[in-house]
């Protein structure tokens, strides 16, 4: 690994707050934190999302005496357990963002005013669409990653957790404390069942963040100037180039 | 003035059998064995609360559960308790004279009558799709609503709109809640409501003077706190997996769970797996066919009763989350496979011998 002090002056990272560090050098940008709760949300949306469709679509029917098999719970209870671990995990990254270093902020906001944000942006877009040669250097996530990780994954991940939480206070009564903190769900949204098919639907637009993520990342890695993938399993961002 | 005992004396029921009509209605209200003797006081002295019971867009299911109640007494219950001072469909009087008994009723218990409500107003064509007396129903329901102690929400209609307020609602009906802001309102949901639910509702309150306690959704919870499912008696199939597939199949003969047939007693607040119908002889699950989930909101809209995943009309589409996500997926994994093809090419560009790439206009900053 390259000494991650050398600096070239001038070059802002996509925050604008941090000088960029390059010539083939290493950024420490994601903390052990983040990299953990990356992973561990990847194993939670991956049992959610396939236990959640069996919960919408169950298995071919078990034989024998209903006492011999519970299937169908460990089905759900393997749901509501990864549920927890991301939802949980939400909450765990929201304290981190505030505590963080400046990159765990950066899913969090949208800098829809920043003129130089959108100038990134734009260029980005036409990387994407074979308009620009090369694509730019960021030291933390690229813009339009960053607003398809705010959009796409942020507020679904939220409206699966809080729906989910809600489905869940239905199975623990009413006077629970989950029914008491999330039951607004019912009124806003009018029916169970209405909560269910949005909670189903939800797990749809998750799939198409996943599937564009992981895309992206894998592209990047290849066709990009800087590390990806080893980005956040190290937590460092190792530089290809010199060039601005 | 006159208590309910009195009412009922007259039209000659024992003291025996009323007593036990109090003893079923606390035990089904879920209260405790003082509590009959309790109810039984009320009844005897207390003068006895007008029920001025009007019906909107309906189709009288619920006056029909109400007069099946499996007590005996309860059809004495509707018949005098109740019959009520005015109720177009069971009471004697027509035209003229039942108007004057409403108007009657309302200035001489102002502030002291229930009014209870089947059916609900439609607000379209200024209240024209239903008239009663020659006025719009909407207009009547709010002026015998103005003076009234409470209102009771009778069934789906008056609680969230029924079939009529189904999409696209032609007539604009409307739930009596979104009409009527400034009275205690209280649903008893159900495409009809369990009798031994509505009898139980008004004799609470006719028993302690004050509406029983509600849920965040204005229901009764003593009936409408727990989910068909959470009582279901086929639900230890649930948990282990065991489904009717098809109406015929053997596993619907061994009274398996009917999730995958569309049940829709996991979404449902309702009484049924436990006070049954008909006298506790039976309910839909237990006769072999999936709950309907009447007594919820829009319960129309989230069709079709035989699917166990509701349909959402997006983009003018019909299907299930997952017959549409999946379309949606497919498009656009296509587009990424696309995209990588493209981008593979212009990899393969770049890294040949001679590439101008590093070097084109998109380097410049
Ligand atoms: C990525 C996140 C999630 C995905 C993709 C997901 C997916 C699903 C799906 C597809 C269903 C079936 C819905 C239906 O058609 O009835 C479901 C049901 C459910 N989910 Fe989730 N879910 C997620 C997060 C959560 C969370 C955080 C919780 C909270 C504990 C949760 C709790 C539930 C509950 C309680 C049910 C209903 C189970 C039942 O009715 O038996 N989910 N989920
Ligand atoms: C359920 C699936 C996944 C979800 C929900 C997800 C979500 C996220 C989120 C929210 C971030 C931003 C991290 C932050 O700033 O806090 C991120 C970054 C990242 N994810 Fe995922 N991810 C998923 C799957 C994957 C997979 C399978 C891979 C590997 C192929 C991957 C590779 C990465 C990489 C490399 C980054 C860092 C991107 C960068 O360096 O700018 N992710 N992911
Ligand atoms: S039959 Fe319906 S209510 Fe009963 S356990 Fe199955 S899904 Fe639940």
């Amino acid at each position: 690994m390259a000494n991650p002090s050398t600096t070239l002056p001038g070059v802002p990272d996509a925050t604008g707050t941090e000088p960029h560090r390059e010539g083939g050098g290493s950024v420490y940008v994601y903390q052990i934190p983040i990299r953990l709760w990356h992973w561990a949300t990847v194993a939670a949306i991956s049992t959610l999302a396939l236990t959640g469709y069996f919960i919408g679509s169950p298995l071919p029917s078990v034989g024998g005496e209903a006492s011999d098999s519970f299937l169908f719970g460990y089905i759900r209870s393997a749901h509501f357990i990864a549920g927890y671990v991301l939802a949980i995990g939400l909450v765990a990254r929201t304290w981190w963002a505030l505590v963080g270093n400046v990159h765990a902020r950066q899913i969090y906001t949208v800098p829809v005013r920043d003129p130089k944000f959108l100038d990134e942006l734009w260029w980005q877009v036409r990387w994407y669409s074979f308009l620009a040669s090369e694509p730019r250097k960021h030291v933390g996530h690229n813009p339009l990653a960053r607003l398809t990780m705010f959009f796409l994954f942020l507020q679904t991940a939220l409206f699966l957790s809080v729906t989910g939480l809600a489905l869940y206070s239905e199975g623990e009564g009413i006077e629970s404390w989950q029914y008491k903190a999330f039951g607004w769900v019912f009124s806003l949204f009018g029916s169970s069942q209405r909560v269910h098919t949005l909670h189903h639907v939800g797990m749809w637009v998750m799939l198409l963040f996943v599937m564009t993520h992981v895309y992206a990342a894998i592209r990047e890695d290849i066709m990009g100037r800087a590390s990806i993938l080893s980005t956040m399993i190290s937590g460092w961002r190792n530089f290809r180039d010199t060039r601005e | 003035m006159d208590t309910f005992f009195d009412v009922l004396r007259r039209q000659g029921i024992s003291r025996r059998s009323f007593v036990k009509f109090c003893s079923l209605t606390a035990t089904s209200l879920g209260l405790g064995a003082g509590f009959s003797a309790r109810m039984a006081h009320a009844m005897e002295t207390k003068p006895r609360i007008p029920v001025l019971w009007l019906h909107g867009l309906e189709c009288t299911c619920c006056s029909e559960s109400f007069i099946r109640s499996a007590h005996p007494l309860a059809k004495d219950v509707v018949l005098s308790m109740l019959s009520l001072d005015y109720d177009d469909t069971l009471m004697a009087a027509a035209g003229f004279q039942a108007e004057a008994i409403l108007d009657q009723t309302m200035k001489e218990y102002k502030g002291k009558y229930i009014v209870a409500v089947e059916g609900n107003p439609p607000l379209g064509e200024d209240g024209n799709y239903c008239m009663v007396g020659g006025r719009p129903f909407v207009d009547r329901l709010k002026e015998v609503c103005e003076d009234a102690m409470a209102v009771i929400s009778w069934g789906a209609c008056a609680s969230w709109g029924c079939v009529q307020a189904a999409k696209p609602n032609p007539t604009k009906a409307t739930p009596v809640h979104e009409v009527i802001r400034n009275k205690p309102i209280i649903k008893v949901p159900g495409c009809p409501p369990i009798a031994e639910v509505m009898t139980g509702v008004v004799s609470y309150i006719l028993t302690f003077d004050r509406l029983p306690e509600l849920d965040r959704m204005g229901r009764p919870k003593m009936f409408y706190s727990q989910r068909i499912h959470d009582k279901c008696y086929r639900r230890p199939h649930f948990d282990a997996g065991q489904f009717v597939e098809a109406w015929d199949d053997e596993n619907a003969r061994k009274g398996h769970c009917l999730y995958k047939m569309g049940c829709r007693g996991p979404t449902t607040y309702n009484a049924c797996s436990t006070v049954r119908w008909n006298g506790g002889v039976s309910f839909p699950i237990q006769s072999g066919h999936g709950c309907i989930g009447c007594s919820e909101p829009d319960f129309w809209d989230n069709g079709p009763f035989y699917q166990r995943l509701s349909n959402i009309h997006p983009f003018m589409v019909e299907g299930t989350a997952d017959s549409v996500g999946a379309k949606v997926a497919g498009g656009v994994g296509v587009a990424i496979a696309a995209h990588a093809a493209m981008s593979a090419v212009r990899q393969a560009q770049r890294a040949a011998p001679g590439s101008s790439s590093s070097s084109s206009k998109g380097d410049s900053k």
